[in-house]
């Protein structure tokens, strides 16, 4: 008994490993990269008064604000505010605060300029959250305490900008005050705010910077309305906009007394129509109006006295001004010319002549500049220098500089909308003969070096060199399909209608394509991008094609407005075909058919329920048409709580010459109100590929999955606890679990939860649903698991009518047999708030499932399906724990090595996308946010191949020296036996 | 045991040549010579010889048949050290196990040639040697089942399985925005 116990023991050292899936600290980056980004910029403050590092502070729409270096554009520090602290106003401080409001004016936080920790914070009272405005006094009398004020609502805070203590609070005590503008005339201790009370009165307010007391007020009300714009012109005059946009209002307010004159734009610009827009900039009696196609310069003379100084044309940025000295400004003007920008600048004390004049040329597609920021330095001549920040069309951020392009920053990758991958080229025949002894010399040295390493020889040079060596593989970044299928394409949509293509192996951009479809133009005012599919994979019939992507947009943010579909050469970035449809898009269904080019063919429900399908061709007409009886469809309207189910048919002639499909309404399922809101739903992906229709249980036996695509998971919850964690009281919260058979609209299952409210993530895989919810009883986050079985095939047990194969277990299944289901579900403590969750995908659906859970503190992290297991139970049985199932706990487990972003941190993660390598064990795992995050993992360990530092350089010594070693012997014992025979 | 099916071969193959020297040469016997009629004193020492050969030869093909008793039990105390759980060692010995009587039932002709003879009846040692070895078989193959090695349940049969395909086809869900 002594030996068996001992030989099993020995037998689980050998092949019993360590569990732990995580990676050692010299595997970071070795298949993983990160990339940090920051969004679109909206406001930049310039650091560069003092030596040192130069530097300049953003905050952009990703609410992020950030340092960055402006000799190379890196980040020195960053803050990700969360997602509805949306950032009003940044600037600097006492000169070495940045101080940011946010949150509609209601928090106000300061941040140590040169290492970015958060100095103090203050929340302030608003009444509501409105237009606010941040003003800091620019007098930077050392030793003087400065006042910081906030304007928002109808409120004025003055902070402390050391400490950030309220010193004064003052009540406006009028309702629906908006301010538009504050300033503080030099050396004067008298701020003045001018603002509009509702949409029709003026006011303007004199406050004492020290105390906060209001020294006048006075107001006038103008009868034909303000648009809510307002352009500070002088020290007293204001020039506003009409409500109808056509009038500017030029409002003097000198001593408090207000006067009003309007002036027809028309009379003024005699090319105008349309609407004006008044750009905000501060300048000394310049005013800059925005009209359809140009940009105005107007000086502003007197109260009623507007000249035109320049036209710019469309399109074009101007900056804001820029001080340079008490009487002079500068302000930069940027004006495109093709792939050239013209960039100027000017002293607004004398408008005709230029400062500056440089041409820039631009590469890659970054559309129309939207924004200009710009900033002075000092020349070795004792002149004055400038460098513009540009922020183009596609959200990227430039420095120009001395006609150059500095540094540019691909931006726009802080807002991906959505994302698909795409397989590399085939590699080609006949590489040249010296580059493949060159990469044989390398691989022998790098071999060599390795092996240095594992046997403990090398130096911390040579270590170094290994790990470089490692991570900057030629191998893992080339441009070709590889065996294992590691490498691949990722396309990524921006929000600014941007396409670009990502490597897997470093994220570098191999191409991007601002797509024209998608920018503002006369047919499609407000585009935006929707979501990107897979338009043509070619693998049988076509290969000689590139495959090729759909990007799916809309014009305008109503459902019923046009849709635009574009499609890219995945290989180039080629926009093969773009157009704006004449129907609206509200579904977008891509089927696994194709036609004979290997397109994918896709079906778009309008907004009027019409289907039209996609590629028009009548090849794809008559593939569908086959299909057609077995194709249904659903729309989920939350609104309205309820789900229809609908099949498609053909009403007439017409229909059948255009394409057009009717609906037909089969089914719908109607929540009540007064208890359900629909929360959420989630379906299966629909690539996803399932190894197997049997789990196989303790001792033997066999349970079926019910395996659907067509399974939907609708969470609903009670109206009333439908808002934040906290609004509701446990009794009156509660949560439903649906799941429902998409084709027929059966309820497979309801499960109700009582005292759970939302948010609900829900993730759906093979047979299975996990959920998160909150659990208002407990206070804690809780995940629950459900499991379907058919159990209409249960009685397939006989191992005889298997053997010979007697059995229906493959044959096509409709929704409409209506199988019966059995259901098994388990729920469990978590520990985090839940971003986002996936689900790990492999090639064959083999490998175990691993859920990817977006954590609060936007990490990665990695559970087992098994630790979701229905099965579970406090004391599992001896066959049981064979089988694997762990004991019940009553929470799920956070082990620290499984996080799959190790030590970084995907921030403002928005999104994971899973994709299967070629090797079954492995699963591609792709996350964003405003930073984007890729790695591969293998989720039961790479069981299918060598790991990338096994050495074969040992192996092959091993060899050789085997093969020695016997040919010596051989040798010797020849000798021997020789020796042997003559005796 | 091998030295002396060795010296019992060597012996009777000298004594055969000499014994059945049925003319190789063309010489005819000599007139009034009858092969037969020889020496009575030395054809029944012969024939006492070959009696005692033959009932050696017996009893040695008895033995060679028992032979796999020894091996079952051996076998028996290794299956049991092996245990019931999957891992290299009890796949060894199981498979082992299994080759063993394999092996030997398709060399049961070789086995028992040393003692083939006329006078010998080997068929009862070939019978006994044959099931000895069959039931080493069994309990090797017992021995796959209890390992869980053997597709005797539907789980082994309907794993490979690929998931049923469906007939209908449904896509949409929340509008896109």
């Amino acid at each position: 008994m002594a030996i068996r116990a001992c030989l099993g023991l020995m037998i689980l050292l050998v092949f019993s490993s360590t569990i732990s899936t995580a990676l050692f600290e010299d595997q970071v980056g070795l298949a993983d990269w990160h990339q940090k980004y920051i969004g679109k910029v909206k406001h930049a403050i310039f650091h560069t008064q003092k030596t040192g590092r130069k530097r300049v502070v953003v905050s952009t729409e990703e609410n992020v604000v950030a340092s960055l270096d402006l000799r190379t554009g890196d980040i020195f520090w960053r803050h990700v505010l969360g997602k509805i602290d949306r950032i009003d106003q940044v600037d600097i401080t006492l000169g070495k605060y940045v101080v940011t409001l946010s949150s509609g004016g209601s928090i106000l936080r300061a941040w140590n300029l040169p290492d970015g920790q958060m100095i103090w914070e203050s929340i302030l009272q608003v009444s509501a959250p409105s237009k606010s405005l941040l003003h800091v006094p620019a007098n930077m009398n050392v030793g003087k305490d400065n006042l910081i004020l906030v304007f928002g609502g109808s409120s004025i805070h003055a902070l402390s900008s050391t400490d950030g203590q309220i010193v004064w609070r003052k009540e406006l005590s009028t309702n629906s005050l908006e301010i538009q503008q504050v300033f503080q005339p030099h050396e004067s201790d008298i701020i003045y705010a001018l603002g509009f009370i509702g949409s029709s009165e003026f006011v303007a307010y004199y406050v004492n910077y020290k105390t906060g007391e209001v020294l006048q007020q006075s107001k006038a009300s103008f009868k034909s309305g303000f648009c809510g714009e307002a352009s500070l012109a002088s020290d007293d005059v204001v020039v506003a906009l009409d409500a109808s946009r056509t009038y500017l209002v030029s409002i003097s307010f000198r001593n408090g007394v207000i006067n009003f004159q309007q002036i027809y734009i028309p009379d003024l610009i005699p090319e105008f129509s349309g609407k004006a827009t008044l750009l905000p900039s501060k300048y000394n009696g310049i005013l800059a109006v925005d009209i359809a196609s140009s940009i105005v310069l107007l000086r502003v003379k007197g109260v009623n006295e507007l000249e035109i100084i320049e036209k710019i044309n469309y399109p074009s940025a101007i900056s804001d001004a820029l001080p340079l000295s008490k009487e002079q400004q500068a302000f930069a003007i940027l004006q495109h010319d093709e792939s050239r920008i013209h960039f100027k600048v000017k002293f607004d004390t004398d408008l005709t002549s230029e400062v500056l004049k440089e041409t820039i040329q631009m590469y890659g597609q970054r559309g129309n500049i939207e924004k200009v920021f710009i900033n002075n330095y000092m020349r070795t001549d004792r002149t004055h220098g400038f460098r513009v920040l540009v922020v183009m069309e596609d959200h990227s951020l430039l420095l120009v500089q001395q006609g150059e392009i500095v540094w540019s920053r691909e931006d726009g990758l802080a807002s991906i909308v959505d994302s698909t991958t795409s397989e590399l080229p085939v590699e080609k025949e006949g590489v040249s003969v010296a580059e493949v002894e060159h990469s044989l010399f390398e691989w022998l040295k790098g071999h060599f070096l390795k092996l240095k390493g594992t046997l403990m020889l090398a130096s911390p040079d040579e270590v170094a060199a290994i790990q470089a060596i490692r991570l900057k593989s030629f191998e893992k970044n080339k441009m070709t399909r590889d065996h294992n299928g590691f490498r691949k394409l990722i396309i990524v949509l921006t929000r600014a209608g941007k396409v670009l293509a990502l490597h897997t192996g470093d994220g570098r951009v191999v191409w991007s394509v601002l797509l024209p479809v998608l920018r503002k133009s006369e047919t499609c005012g407000n585009p935006f991008a929707l979501n990107v599919y897979q338009w043509q994979v070619p693998h049988h019939h076509a290969m000689h094609e590139n495959p090729s992507v759909l990007v799916v947009g809309r014009c305008g943010h109503n459902f019923d407005a046009p849709g635009i579909f574009s499609i890219v050469d995945a290989y180039t970035g080629k926009v093969h075909n773009s157009l704006v449809l004449e129907h609206s898009v509200r579904h977008i269904m891509p089927f696994p058919l194709t036609d004979s080019t290997e397109q994918h063919l896709h079906i778009v429900i309008d907004d009027n329920l019409h289907a039209h399908l996609y590629p028009k061709t009548s090849d794809s007409v008559k593939i569908f048409l086959d299909e057609m009886p077995n194709i249904y469809w659903y729309s989920v309207e939350v609104g309205k709580n309820i789900i229809k189910g609908y099949s498609l048919e053909i009403k007439g002639e017409q229909d059948m010459a255009e394409n057009v499909f009717q609906p037909k309404e089969l089914w719908s399922i109607v929540f009540p109100c007064e208890s359900e809101t629909i929360a959420l739903t989630a379906t299966r992906k629909m690539n996803e590929i399932v190894h197997t229709q049997a789990k196989i249980v303790a001792d033997q036996d066999v349970m079926y999955k019910y395996i659907s695509k067509n399974i939907l998971f609708v969470a609903t919850v009670a109206p009333k606890a439908s808002g934040e964690i906290g609004s509701a009281t446990p009794e009156e919260a509660w949560l439903y679990a649906y799941l429902i058979d998409t084709v027929s609209g059966r309820i497979l299952h309801r499960v109700s939860h009582q005292g759970a409210q939302g948010p609900i993530h829900a993730v759906v895989s093979e047979n299975w649903v996990v959920y998160h919810y909150f659990n208002l009883r407990a206070h804690r986050h809780e995940m629950s698991v459900i499991e379907i079985y058919d159990q209409s095939r249960e009685d397939n047990k006989d191992v005889w009518k298997l053997v010979l194969g007697k059995h229906n277990l493959t044959a096509p299944i409709s929704s409409y047999s209506k199988p019966e289901v059995t259901v098994k579900s388990q729920s469990y403590f978590f520990t985090h708030s839940v971003k986002s969750m996936a689900v790990t995908a492999t090639a064959k659906g083999i490998t175990s499932k691993q859920l990817l859970i977006g954590t609060i503190g936007d990490q990665v992290l990695a559970l087992d399906k098994r630790f979701l297991d229905p099965r579970r139970s406090v004391n599992p049985t001896q066959s049981e724990k064979e089988e694997g199932i762990i004991p019940l706990t009553d929470s799920l487990p956070i082990v620290p090595q499984s996080y799959v972003t190790h030590a970084l941190q995907v921030e403002g993660l928005r999104g994971i996308v899973t994709t299967p390598a070629k090797l079954e064990s492995t699963t591609l795992v792709f996350s964003y946010g405003v930073d984007l995050f890729f790695t591969r993992i293998a989720p039961s360990r790479t069981y299918d191949s060598l790991t990338e530092d096994f050495s074969y350089a040992l192996l092959l010594l091993t060899i050789v020296a085997l093969v020695a070693a016997l040919l010596v012997t051989w040798a010797l014992s020849e000798k021997k036996e020789l020796r042997e025979k003559w005796r | 045991m091998e030295k002396g099916k060795g010296l019992a071969r060597r012996w009777a193959v000298e004594f055969a040549e000499n014994s059945y020297s049925s003319s190789p040469v063309d010489v005819p016997d000599p007139m009034g010579f009858s092969r037969s009629s020889s020496d009575p004193d030395d054809a029944s020492a012969s024939r006492q010889k070959k009696e005692a050969e033959a009932a050696w030869k017996a009893q040695k093909a008895w033995e060679v048949a028992q032979a796999p008793v020894k091996n079952l039990l051996m076998m028996g105390f290794m299956m049991w050290m092996a245990g019931s759980t999957v891992h290299l060692f009890s796949i060894g010995i199981t498979f082992s196990a299994l080759w063993q009587p394999i092996s030997a039932l398709q060399g049961v002709g070789k086995v028992f040639e040393p003692y083939k003879d006329p006078r010998v009846d080997t068929l009862a040692p070939k019978l006994l040697f044959i099931a000895l070895n069959l039931a080493g078989l069994v309990l090797g193959i017992w021995k796959l089942n209890t390992l869980g090695l053997l597709p005797t349940h539907a789980s082994d049969w309907v794993s490979s399985l690929p998931p049923a395909s469906e007939v209908e086809y449904a896509g949409g869900g929340l509008p896109v925005h």
